[in-house]
């Protein structure tokens, strides 16, 4: 029968790790005691995108959105919710409309400025259950592709729609198509990669975990579009809630005849296959990836020959983007047209970002290209917590660069981040305020690239390196103003000189914030002060006699004892005790002590 | 093994299922069945089941079963409240399982809300 409400347990990684499995546990319970369990369904869910609050449970059709659950709430909503319709308010957002009603959540701020195209399902339905994703039009755009159009027609739609590679670089879906389809080879195979490496980033992690089939199914499209007749999803072994949905949907996709030797029935032939990926950030790269699909060591190749020529197993082979597939049935289902209105000129779409770092709303949204970041972070992100001011913006992860405060309007599209120094990257988008050192973040991005660099070639292995030290040196206060030529320098020749992306992307982070942020630099080199108080090395703690009324408390915070001083007297730190924890500051009440 | 049509009944059985699944539409009937204790004691979780199987076997997508509280006329539960895009609100009283499938006859698919079901009815004749 048909259930009367319906309730969204969140499942994403995010929520499970705030204890969604025992919050949706204690539902199955509570309703089977209330004898709801036939009346009520009850279902785990891709992320909602808002982590922040999370875990999430969401109760149709009432469209009750609770937040900050816990496994103590259950039992009111199920007796009060439930059983009598009436809402819990207080586990509401604390978002109001003007009357004082709580705002549907759709309506919020956070879900109202976002586009959800690649995410449409995630939060939606059960991502273990076929059936659900059958049900919003599941593997129609398949059949569709199959008994409607040729494979040079499905090119043809994916090249008008303007779609560009989601992994970082942009490259245009289409005409990778139509390469990997020109290739002639007894076979050829299509890869997703989930490798998604990018500290902070999780988009891919949770379409997959969300809607898993979705991916399934572009890639069993990409597979007749260019001849190939098998896939591969390379995913970390790191997300394992990831793996296990993308197994069970595998299984079920197989059990129904929807992937196999006669796929749907139509004739055609198509298996995919996971292989599991240990964490590395340079197999993220397609040709590091290749060779670890293939059991070799996760190291690039020489490109040319590019994989749609020359691939897996030597074969040509297709490699996109789990978002990039995301993209896929929306666009076969609508046409090329409907995609094309969304976006810019040059970037068409949607993007996903995982919005981290000084924001209010951390989690995950997606966006029209060619919104500003203002957008973004004011009313997506709303705002930066504590009263702090926004400093900058860090797109791309370790590829990538800061965007300063300055350049706040820009639209977001490819074109546009790559021409700030920036770059689109996979969607990583960590937002700093003003206690964040630009110095130290660069540091922080290549102490990241130089662990990860995979020390086939020189410029990268060892270039970064020194590059690494050169910024050490600066924090430490030991910088001349002559390194910070050398820097630019050396910058430009890992760039230039690098085999593959890692290493030709790798200074970006230093490159941007030397462009934008050069006075911080010179007031670390030359003034020996880290401006934003964070470099160790660079800031001293002192009591302010006046403000110091003597109560003590810095010193029963301090781990060293390097505070000394009467009671009712100004107390005094002893710099050469002192490590620079900051326990003071956060103990004093009178707001007495500076960095 | 699914055939293409067993698949396509698949999505159309599911269709109805998640049909209670989002934030109900300005074009949508809402039927709202009032359950707080006097309502469930009167009967009311009879009535949710006739109507939510009703909207399924009939396929009607653009009606949402909803339930609320307590409106304050206990003595007439189960209460039933139909709300029709740009009409006003018509509030039935006493909706066992029969009268409620035939308000999903009547009333909703046919457009003839049953008078002598509604509360101003029961009001007037007693
Ligand atoms: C160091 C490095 C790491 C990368 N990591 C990823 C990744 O995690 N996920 C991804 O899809 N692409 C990653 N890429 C980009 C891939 O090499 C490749 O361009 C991409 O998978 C192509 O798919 P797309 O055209 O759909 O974007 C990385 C590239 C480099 C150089
Ligand atoms: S650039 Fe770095 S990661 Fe890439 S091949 Fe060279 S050493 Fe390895």
């Amino acid at each position: 029968m048909l259930e009367r409400a319906h309730i969204l347990v969140c499942g994403g990684t995010g929520c499970t790790s705030g204890n969604s499995k025992k919050i949706y546990d204690e539902f199955t319970k509570l309703l089977k005691e209330n004898n709801l369990d036939k009346e009520v369904k009850l279902i785990m869910t891709g992320c909602f995108g808002l982590c922040a609050r999370g875990p999430i449970v969401v109760v149709y059709p009432d469209g009750a959105f609770y937040q900050h659950v816990k496994v103590e709430d259950v039992q009111e909503i199920v007796l009060e919710h439930i059983l009598k319709g009436r809402i819990v308010e207080r586990l509401l957002s604390k978002e109001r409309e003007a009357d004082g009603s709580v705002k549907p959540f759709n309506e919020t701020p956070f879900y109202k400025s976002q586009h959800r195209l690649v995410l449409r399902n995630c939060g939606v339905i059960n991502p273990e259950n076929i059936d659900e994703y059958l049900a919003y039009d599941g593997y129609l755009a398949y059949q569709k592709v199959v008994t409607e159009m040729t494979p040079q027609e499905v090119i043809d739609v994916i090249k008008a729609s303007g779609l560009r590679g989601r992994g970082g670089g942009g490259f245009p879906t289409g005409m990778k198509w139509q390469f990997a389809h020109n290739s002639v080879a007894d076979q050829k195979y299509v890869v997703c990669n989930a490798d998604e490496g990018d500290p902070g980033a999780f988009m891919d992690r949770s379409l997959l975990e969300g809607d898993p089939h979705s991916v399934i199914e572009a890639m069993m499209i990409a597979g007749y579009a260019i001849g190939a007749t098998k896939g591969y999803i390379y995913v970390r072994a790191e997300y394992p809630i990831a793996v296990n949905r993308l197994q069970i949907a595998i299984q079920q996709a197989l059990d129904y005849g929807i992937l196999g030797s006669n796929a749907m029935g139509l004739g055609h032939e198509f298996n995919i296959e996971l292989r599991l990926g240990a964490g590395a950030f340079v197999c993220g790269e397609e040709t590091a990836l290749l060779n670890s699909a293939e059991g070799k060591r996760g190291e690039p190749r020489q490109r040319p020959p590019f994989p749609a020529v020359k691939g897996l197993f030597g074969k040509p082979t297709l490699i996109n983007n789990v978002e990039t597939y995301g993209n896929i049935t929306a666009i076969i289902l609508n046409g090329a047209e409907w995609f094309t209105q969304l976006g810019t000129e040059k970037s068409k779409g949607t993007k996903v970002f995982a919005l981290g770092g000084k924001i209010t709303n951390t989690g995950l949204v997606e966006i029209p290209m060619g919104m500003t970041l203002r957008t973004i972070i004011e009313e997506i992100g709303g705002g930066i917590p504590n009263g702090k001011k926004f400093k900058a913006a860090q797109t791309g992860g370790p590829s990538g660069g800061c965007i300063p405060a300055s350049l706040i309007d820009t639209p977001i599209d490819y074109d546009n981040l790559i021409a700030i120094g920036s770059m689109m990257g996979s969607g990583g988008l960590i937002v700093m305020d003003e206690d964040t050192c630009m110095v130290d973040i660069a540091k922080f991005f290549l102490e990241f690239t130089v662990d990860e660099s995979c020390g086939k070639c020189t410029p990268c292995r060892i270039g970064n390196k020194r590059l690494y030290e050169m910024l050490d040196k600066i924090t430490q206060g030991k910088g001349t103003m002559e390194d910070l030529d050398k820097m630019e320098k050396l910058c430009y020749y890992i760039k230039e000189n690098s085999l593959c992306g890692l290493g030709q992307t790798a200074p970006n982070p230093v490159l941007s914030t030397l462009r934008y942020f050069r006075d911080e630099y010179v007031a670390h080199v030359r003034d020996k002060k880290c401006p934003a108080g964070v470099c160790k090395a660079l800031v001293s703690y002192e009591i302010i006699a006046d403000k110091c009324v003597g109560c003590g408390l810095c010193k029963r915070g301090c781990p060293v004892n390097a505070i000394t001083g009467e009671i009712r007297q100004p107390h005094v730190i002893d710099p050469d005790k002192c490590i620079k924890c900051g326990a003071c500051i956060a103990a004093c009440r009178k707001n007495a002590i500076k960095k | 093994m699914k055939t293409l049509e067993e698949l396509q009944a698949i999505r159309e059985r599911m269709k109805a299922k998640v049909n209670n699944r989002g934030v109900a539409d300005a074009s949508d009937f809402r039927i709202v069945v009032g359950m707080a204790t006097c309502g469930i004691a009167a009967g009311a979780r009879n009535t949710l089941a006739a109507l939510t199987a009703e909207v399924e076997e009939k396929h009607l997508d653009n009606v949402i079963v909803s339930q609320t509280g307590c409106i304050g006329i206990c003595r007439f539960e189960p209460v039933v409240e139909v709300f029709e895009p740009g009409k006003e609100k018509v509030t039935y009283v006493h909706v066992d399982a029969e009268r409620a499938r035939q308000i999903v006859a009547s009333h909703i698919m046919n457009g003839n809300p049953i008078n002598e079901y509604t509360y101003s009815y029961a009001v007037k004749e007693n």
